[in-house]
């Protein structure tokens, strides 16, 4: 039987992390290529029943938004939300350079 | 004096408000019984020692004040390392967030502290929950107490393995497909995964969020309804928490054990987990618990799921689709691990950082969520996972038109050895068959257990479900099953357990990555 579902070449692995922002090892995405094919082959099966007659349904239990007075809540102070920063300086996170030399 | 580790939660508090135990004395029987078997439990990631004696000798000054904030004040308890503590380090189970101590109490956590519960530590678990067996924890994995060799389910596989070991009465748990329960069965201990939105999740680091949801762990039926009962409850902070007013599940938990709950009551079978498939110990524990149930008055039917076959597919698609989204967060920037070689830009940082700090578990969920989110491929993916996932609420609403709770094993299998599934991704994924379905509806689910498989001696568990927001029905039929086998059996399954902490052969069988961290 042909398979009908995309294969996942070794290629779209290291777009794909690209997207995800995470740097990957050539062997790596070797490995993961593999077996994402495996998991998408076998997940794909939700095609079978997914009938444009039903419904998606993305939360379990039906939910409104929830809306406050916009005033000051409980929240933290600067020197809580900076207190697990890799870096921070002057009250601000402090990251690495935004732009590389080539931008 | 009697061993304080054996004592339930429920015991403790009498023997509490009793005076005759006092909360220093019950914690530090705990912390002595955690040195002794952590070497070969491996339950906990962190061991809160010094805070531990200090709130439980301030709670034991309270109650001498006859100003208890609670029956449970003073009762020890484990809590998972999925939930943000501001005194503790909160890392998931990851490097990405090794050492992070997190600036506020999650919501449970807050709740528990409120009750004059003392937090013992925090508990192993698979990287970021995404497990079912604790291998995936960046920290090594935890054993089961009941064979050292084999896996203690997952992801929160050291709550259960820390309660079965007696190194804490209770704990909590946090359950997306299973969790709580899969945990529970293997280990012969009690879980409860709440009705979707039924406890807080403000500040328990998130994994899908559609699907997860905090719960109990316990020994018994009761403990996990005395836990449900502090944590529970609709909390501003969590916009998803549910608005309603719930009854109590401890007097749920008290009026099933004594009064009795299953005369008329039709338990539906689902025939798709009626144990077809699935190890011959589980399936016969499984027919003689239905078996038990029926001559207590119940009415045993059997109920069609047509659609659960597909939820497994389902959730290994909006999980990994939530996951990727909700992990976006670790950006070496807020909080967490950093890799800066230097000369690099924030992107580059983000990347090298996500790639030391993440494992492969990790990695490939991510990507794999990446992936059925991307243009072209999104509505063949995720949007028919969320077509199936009407079907399955679909068919549960079928469902309980035809029974007042629905019954399956809580899992296909009894512990599987540590090694056998951790390079197998869709083998270890199948072992969540049985939990997934709840977690996509949103209804409540409870491990209790019934016995143990006669081929390896190790124990099974029954899943129980209700409709949602009747969770108070799982204590008070789950409490009736519990009473019933203990009966049978005369003394609480866990007394079968071997004891631990004595002189044991080495795990060994290389399984454990990086020989594990107290």
């Amino acid at each position: 039987m042909p398979d009908a579902s995309p294969v996942i070449t070794v290629a779209d692995v290291q777009h794909l992390a690209g997207l995800a922002r995470i740097a990957l090892e050539p062997a790596e995405i070797e490995h993961l290529a593999g077996e994402l094919n495996v998991i998408v082959d076998s997940v794909k099966k939700v095609q079978e029943v997914a009938t444009p007659d039903v419904p998606a349904t993305s939360h379990p239990i039906p939910l409104v938004n929830v809306l406050r007075p916009d005033v000051v809540g409980e929240v933290l102070t600067q020197e809580q939300v900076l207190s697990g920063a890799p870096d921070a300086f002057d009250g601000r996170f402090r990251v690495p350079a935004i732009l590389g030399e080539e931008q | 004096m009697s061993d304080l580790t054996r004592f339930t939660a429920a015991e403790l508090a009498e023997h509490l408000a009793a005076g005759d135990v006092s909360s220093v004395e019950a914690t530090r029987a705990h912390l002595d019984r955690i040195a002794e078997v952590e070497p070969d439990v491996h339950a906990f990631l962190h061991v809160s020692g010094e805070a531990a004696l200090r709130r439980a000798a301030e709670l034991d000054r309270l109650r001498a004040a006859g100003e208890a904030p609670s029956p449970l004040a003073g009762v020890p308890v484990a809590i998972k390392d999925v939930l943000c503590t501001s005194d503790m380090p909160s890392t998931a189970g990851s490097r990405i967030l090794e050492g992070w101590v997190p600036p506020y109490d999650a919501t449970p956590v807050a709740r528990l502290r409120a009750a004059g519960l003392v937090p013992l530590g925090k508990t192993n678990m698979d990287e970021f929950a995404m497990g079912s067996s604790t291998e995936y924890s960046a920290y090594g994995a935890t054993h089961n107490p009941w064979d050292l060799t084999r896996i203690p389910g997952g992801s929160g596989g050291g709550s259960a393995a820390a309660v079965a070991a007696y190194e804490s009465p209770v704990a909590l748990g946090s359950d997306t497909g299973g969790s709580i329960r899969q945990p529970a069965a293997v280990t012969g201990t009690v879980g409860v995964k709440p009705t979707y939105g039924g406890v807080s999740r403000y500040g328990s680091i998130a994994l899908a969020s559609s699907l997860d949801q905090v719960g109990p762990v316990s020994r018994t039926v009761l403990d996990a309804a005395l836990i449900h009962d502090v944590i529970g409850g609709h909390d501003p902070h969590d916009a998803t928490s549910l608005t309603d007013t719930w009854p109590s599940m401890a007097e749920a938990a008290r009026r099933g054990r004594t009064e009795g709950s299953l005369a008329g009551i039709r338990v539906g079978v689902v025939h798709e987990l009626n144990g077809s498939g699935f190890q011959a110990g589980v399936r016969q524990r499984f027919g003689e618990a239905l078996q038990r149930m029926a001559e207590a008055g119940a009415e045993i039917v059997e109920v069609a799921a047509p659609h659960f076959e597909y939820a497994i597919s389902a959730y290994y698609l909006i999980l990994p689709a939530e996951a990727s989204s909700n992990l976006a967060k670790y950006d070496a920037i807020r909080f967490g691990l950093r890799v800066d070689p230097g000369r690099s830009t924030t992107e580059q940082v983000m990347a090298l950082s996500r790639e030391q700090g993440f494992g492969p578990e990790v990695k490939r969920r991510v990507i794999l969520g990446t992936y059925a989110l991307s243009a072209g491929y999104y509505d063949a993916y995720y949007g028919s996972a969320q077509q199936v996932r009407t079907l399955v609420q679909r068919d549960f609403t079928a469902a309980f038109e035809q029974a007042d709770v629905l019954v399956s094993p809580s899992a296909p299998t009894t512990a599987f050895p540590l090694g056998e599934k951790v390079d197998d991704p869709l083998a270890m994924y199948l072992n969540d068959v049985t939990t997934i379905p709840a977690n996509l509806a949103g209804v409540p689910g409870m491990s209790l257990p019934i016995g143990l498989a006669p081929e390896d001696g190790l124990p099974v568990g029954l899943q129980l479900m209700a409709p949602a927001r009747e969770d108070a029905r799982l204590y008070r039929v789950g409490a009736t099953v519990e009473a019933l086998l203990e009966a049978e059996w005369g003394a609480p399954l866990l007394s079968r357990a071997p004891k631990l902490g004595r002189p044991v052969p080495a795990p060994g069988f290389g399984t454990e990555p990086d020989g594990g961290t107290l």
